[in-house]
């Protein structure tokens, strides 16, 4: 299989702050919001060198969303910044009525997301995230996997009209994507060919499964490995084409088995080519506190979850 | 400048417009809509600013933003009227495949519709929002917002309110229908929200009262005072005394016309009490 080298351990979030610097230097439309959390999300850059395209809001999550889409009526592309809980959960009215339904060019942009903020605790991880928003009609959901391609895609959605839910982490985690990868929204990528299993993950799992795969590889199994980082629209085709060579399948996500990556896949095989499927993701339940990599573990969202599941779901072929 | 006279011919039409197309569909929120026709035709056709046509950005023209959406009916009417679309659309409200949502949208591309509203209290974030551009786009034009009172009762609001004077977002008035009504009773009796006025004032706005909001005079000399007070480091914040139910004698002075449509006999004694002024739909 092919081999992923860590260029160096990084926090998606500073791939967000880089990808807004970039977009601060390059696109005047652009506007960054904010609800008090301008170091969480790591966009100082961009304030210091566009200040008056920065707008810092305070703590009022419902009123960021609804400057957001009022800003777009002027032509600003907004993108705003706050923890994943506060972006979605706590602001679901505001943005399913002021921004999905009226169809305006907000990118929001969530940190934190997950398990892996670690010791704050249940209150500020969410698990449930990517359900809430990929039922919102219109709405793109994407989930980068690191630091290169979280920068990546936060350049890209820029270019694209229309609602983005952006979400990334607090840890740093194995910086692997080249450098100079073209994101292309809604497009997955192949990152390993196997011919055994096809392993689809989602943010900080895709490194997880790439482990997995080589541990695999070892026992004599070959994995395929492939990269989902647009959960919305969701790649069927690369889904469908892997399937029908493999045989079976394992999502990976860290996220609630109920509304997340998984189910979307289960719904693309169950109506177009049903495959036995296992799911690596929480099952129905809270976090806690716990350093990331405890949580990981407690929760079933590493690599030895990941080969576990491979070896379940080869039973069932 | 129209005259008064002229204002409430189109009044009266709205009125008329209001009560045949909530009648039609046995649904719909005519008390509202008949509270605030004289302040919305006014806006439209005398306070604000516009260009000809429509289009999202609404550069270089003032802004209006209806945060209380299911008064919809009048501003169905007065954005027909002003010719955003045909007047006959008016017969699409509420139906299936209309542009005329119970709620205004966008989603169905209606001209003259910004922003979906209806769940509460989400429109004076989004205007300070399109305020914020057009400052950044050194547009000098005006942000206009209407809210029920009842309406404050969402926290948004409150959120919104803070941030716009701390932001000194001065290029905005927002105007509160006070009509004192709610679904389930007077404001008093639903949420005691004491001084509406000393609210804003603590929170940093410039507020002034227009005491008869259902007269055309008293709205064209109020808006003219506000706007005369706009870029001056706070937002302008107007509270409209109406009535309810203004101009059908059996609709005012109760809550029970909040989204009641009147029988056929009630439509008749109401547009009769409404003579035909510029033609119906």
């Amino acid at each position: 299989m092919k081999k992923y080298i860590d260029q160096g351990k990084n926090d998606t979030r500073s791939g967000y702050g880089e990808g807004m610097t970039e977009l601060g230097r390059t696109n005047p439309n652009v506007v960054a919001l904010c609800a008090d959390l301008v170091g969480s999300l790591k966009i100082q850059e961009f304030i210091n060198e566009n200040p008056e395209r920065f707008f810092q809001i305070g703590i009022a999550e419902a009123n960021m969303m609804g400057i957001a889409a009022g800003l777009t009526i002027g032509g600003k592309i907004p993108f705003t910044g706050t923890f994943a809980n506060f972006s979605t959960g706590r602001v679901y009215d505001q943005i399913r009525q002021s921004i999905a339904y009226s169809n305006k060019n907000v990118k929001i942009c969530a940190s934190h997301a997950g398990l892996t903020l670690g010791e704050d605790g249940a209150t500020h991880q969410i698990l449930e995230d990517i359900g809430l928003m990929k039922m919102l009609p219109g709405m793109t959901v994407i989930n980068p996997c690191d630091f290169n391609q979280t920068k990546a895609a936060t350049i890209a959605i820029a270019e694209y009209e229309g609602p983005v839910y952006l979400r990334f982490g607090r840890p740093k985690v194995a910086n692997f994507t080249p450098v100079d990868q073209k994101f292309e929204i809604g497009k997955a990528l192949m990152l390993s060919e196997g011919t055994d299993v096809t392993i689809i993950a989602t943010g900080h799992l895709v490194w997880e499964a790439l482990v997995a795969a080589e541990n695999l590889e070892n026992q004599g199994i070959s994995a395929e490995v492939i990269n989902i980082h647009t959960i919305k629209p969701l790649d069927d085709e690369a889904i469908l084409k892997s399937v029908r060579k493999t045989g079976c399948i394992v999502t990976a996500e860290e996220h609630n088995h109920l509304g997340g990556l998984g189910e979307s896949v289960a719904r693309v095989l169950a109506t177009k080519h049903p495959t036995p499927q296992e799911f690596v993701a929480t099952n129905d339940t809270f976090g806690e506190s716990g350093t990331p990599a405890q949580l990981m573990e407690k929760y079933g969202l590493n690599n030895k979850a990941i080969e576990q599941a491979v070896l379940s779901v080869l039973k069932r072929k | 400048m129209p005259k008064v006279s002229e204002l409430q011919e189109i009044t009266t039409q709205v009125r008329r417009d209001i009560l045949r197309m909530v009648h039609k569909v046995n649904s719909g929120h005519p008390g509202g809509s008949l509270g605030c026709t004289e302040f919305i035709v006014a806006l439209y056709n005398e306070v604000m600013e516009l260009k000809e046509g429509f289009d999202m950005d609404g550069k270089d023209e003032d802004l209006f933003f209806l945060s209380n959406g299911h008064i919809s009916p009048v501003f169905y009417s007065v954005l027909a009227r002003r010719g955003y679309f045909p007047v006959d659309e008016l017969n699409t409200f509420r139906l299936l495949n209309s542009r005329l949502q119970g709620h205004p949208t966008t989603h169905e591309g209606l001209p003259g519709v910004r922003i979906a509203s209806g769940s509460l209290g989400q429109g004076m974030s989004v205007a300070i929002g399109a305020a914020q551009a057009k400052k950044l786009n050194k547009d000098s034009n005006l942000v206009y917002t209407l809210h029920g009172d009842g309406e404050l009762q969402e926290g948004q609001n409150w959120e919104a309110i803070m941030y716009a004077a701390g932001k000194k977002v001065d290029n905005l008035i927002s105007t509160i229908d006070l009509n004192g009504q709610q679904i389930d009773g007077s404001t008093d009796d639903v949420l005691p929200m004491g001084s509406i006025k000393a609210k804003f004032e603590a929170f940093g706005w410039d507020v002034l009262e227009i005491k008869d909001g259902n007269d055309l005079d008293a709205i064209l000399n109020g808006y003219k005072e506000a706007k005369s007070r706009t870029g001056k480091g706070k937002p302008v914040c107007v509270l409209l005394y109406t009535m309810m139910g203004n101009g059908v004698d059996f609709m005012m002075h109760t809550h029970a016309w909040h989204g009641k449509a009147p029988s056929d006999e009630q439509l008749e004694n109401a547009l009769s009490q409404n003579p035909e002024t510029l033609g119906d739909y």
